[in-house]
């Protein structure tokens, strides 16, 4: 039972390539996330699938859903059918490895660990919480949480005073309205990640203003859906 | 302009003398802030994916991932040609197009989910079939997939569409009553009698429990998309005939949401119940999975 208003197309909708929308939609949006947060091209991706995606995976094509969510397709693109040709194509090696994350994890979840050809690891963690919705709710083992539904920017950035307002500062001057904002901290280290979910657009200058104080800021980068 | 439930939507067509289509577009203007242009042309995007994949299932012998299903359209409509169906053309195009989605969806095609992708072949399946013979124009066929939208939006926010929650009901039980009031209101139907048909089709399989063999939308599914055109069809006509529902559509969904409620977690999608749990389903899981 959802209060918020929802709109004709939650109950028209998605367009999407079969044959479900938890395990094979939402599956797709998960990784499609996951390529937005890794820098330069992919050279390898492992997920390692949790709960019912463990059991039912090929049945439910969500191995190519992932992989296809990998190459950049959308829910959608009927690519997603040929998923494992593109990705050799593209020289992006994958496995599929069936795991249990624990008690903790919805369960339709994924935890990618992508590499690129820089050699630069991240590793995502995504529950499709069904009709396609998504939630990422870890990042680089920090437990963070959104949807990717609103305009998504993700700031790493130096877990220092002073930085958040700078955030906030650059955002403002682009008058871009806030729905979220969130900082995540790493326990050890001064690494700190803040995801901010807007209404409107986020623009690349105002990424760009952000990166500016290369001193604070280490990324920042958009990871939207929409 | 908002409405909460179906009572709220009556209301709102009553005071304002337009068309339940008319509101929901009005609504989704008002909330979205897009044009009403904008939005018609998003519901043409469904309407032609959902038409697409009717013809395809027509033309092409698809294979399903978990090979339950394939080919059942192709055979529906040979058993047409020979023109002796026990249904009659019309129920059995419906069919054969419900069906034929399902084909499509479980072979990884292109679908719409209305309101799942597990329901997905109800909506196409009723109301191209009834455009088809009615000979509607496009607008008329957007106008009922509008109201159709209406229906579902409104079961979302008072119970639920999906079978993990609610059953089978929550899924294809929706996706007719859907059908049926955007079929009864673009032929004429008061917003009352649309809201009837809905409720009828609802109340028609409340219980319906969510067994799919090997957890997959292939079987019992499809089937039952093919008895859900029926039900939207079906339930159209009774209430078009001006035979009431006698409990009013939001008290049905209220019941549909307490009853699923009640099911155990076996009958919910997990595939641990029901026609999952016979012993053909457990040796077509195991021929699957290994
Ligand atoms: S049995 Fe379950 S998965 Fe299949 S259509 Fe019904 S609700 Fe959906």
């Amino acid at each position: 039972m959802a209060a918020k208003n929802l709109s004709v197309f939650d109950a028209i909708g998605p367009r999407m390539v079969g044959p479900s929308s938890s395990h094979t939609a939402g599956a797709a949006r998960i990784a499609l996330v996951g390529r937005k947060i890794v820098k330069g091209r992919i050279k390898e991706v492992q997920f390692f699938l949790h709960g019912s995606f463990s059991k039912t995976y090929k049945g439910h094509g969500t191995d190519r859903a992932l992989l296809g969510g990998i190459l950049g397709y959308s829910t959608e693109d009927p690519r997603i059918v040929d998923a494992y040709a593109k990705a050799k194509e593209e020289g992006i090696s994958y496995s599929f490895i069936p795991t249990d994350l624990g008690d903790d994890y919805h369960p339709n979840t994924v935890k990618m660990l992508i590499t690129n050809e820089a050699g630069v690891q991240v590793e995502v963690i995504g529950e499709s919480i069904g009709g396609g919705s998504i939630n990422i709710v870890q990042l680089n083992g920090l437990r963070v949480e959104f949807t990717g539904e609103f305009y998504t920017l993700i700031v790493k950035q130096r877990d220092v005073p002073g930085v958040a307002a700078h955030i906030t500062q650059c955002i403002a001057s682009e008058e871009i309205n806030v729905a979220f904002m969130r900082i995540y901290r790493e326990e050890k280290g001064n690494v700190a990640y803040t995801v901010i979910e807007a209404d409107e657009e986020i623009s690349a200058s105002a990424v760009e203003k952000i990166k500016e104080k290369r001193d604070l800021i280490k990324d920042a980068f958009i990871v939207s859906l929409r | 302009m908002n409405f909460k439930n179906g009572s709220e939507l009556e209301a709102l067509c009553m005071e304002t003398g337009k068309s339940m289509a008319q509101v929901c577009i009005e609504r989704e203007v008002e909330l979205s802030g897009r044009s009403e242009e904008n939005i018609r042309e998003e519901m043409k995007l469904n309407y032609v994916v959902m038409k697409n994949a009717v013809e395809r299932a027509k033309n092409e012998t698809l294979h399903s991932m978990g090979g339950l299903i394939g080919g059942e359209a192709q055979k529906l409509h040979a058993r047409m040609q020979s023109g002796k169906t026990v249904c009659g053309t019309r129920i059995s195009k419906a069919m054969a197009a419900a069906m034929g989605v399902m084909e499509v969806n479980a072979s990884m095609g292109l679908i719409v989910a209305a309101p799942t992708a597990g329901s997905c072949g109800i909506l196409p399946g009723a109301v191209l079939t009834t455009a088809e013979a009615y000979g509607w124009d496009e607008e008329q066929i957007l106008d009922a997939l509008f109201v159709a939208g209406a229906i579902g939006l409104i079961i979302m926010r008072n119970a639920t569409v999906s079978g993990a929650e609610g059953g089978c009901q929550a899924e294809t039980g929706s996706a007719a009553a859907m059908a049926a009031a955007g079929i009864v209101s673009v032929l004429g139907g008061s917003p009352r009698q649309a809201l009837d048909a809905a409720a009828v089709a609802l109340k028609n399989v409340m219980g319906l429990v969510c067994d799919p063999i090997a957890g997959l939308v292939e079987s019992p599914c499809q089937k039952r998309n093919a008895i859900g055109v029926a039900n939207a069809l079906l339930s159209a006509e009774i209430s078009l005939a001006g035979i009431p529902s006698i409990v009013p559509f939001d008290e049905v969904v209220d019941a549909a949401y307490r009853v699923g409620k009640k099911m155990p977690m076996e009958l919910r999608e997990t595939a641990l119940g029901g026609l999952a749990a016979t012993p053909t389903a457990c040796s077509l899981c195991s021929r699957i999975y290994n």
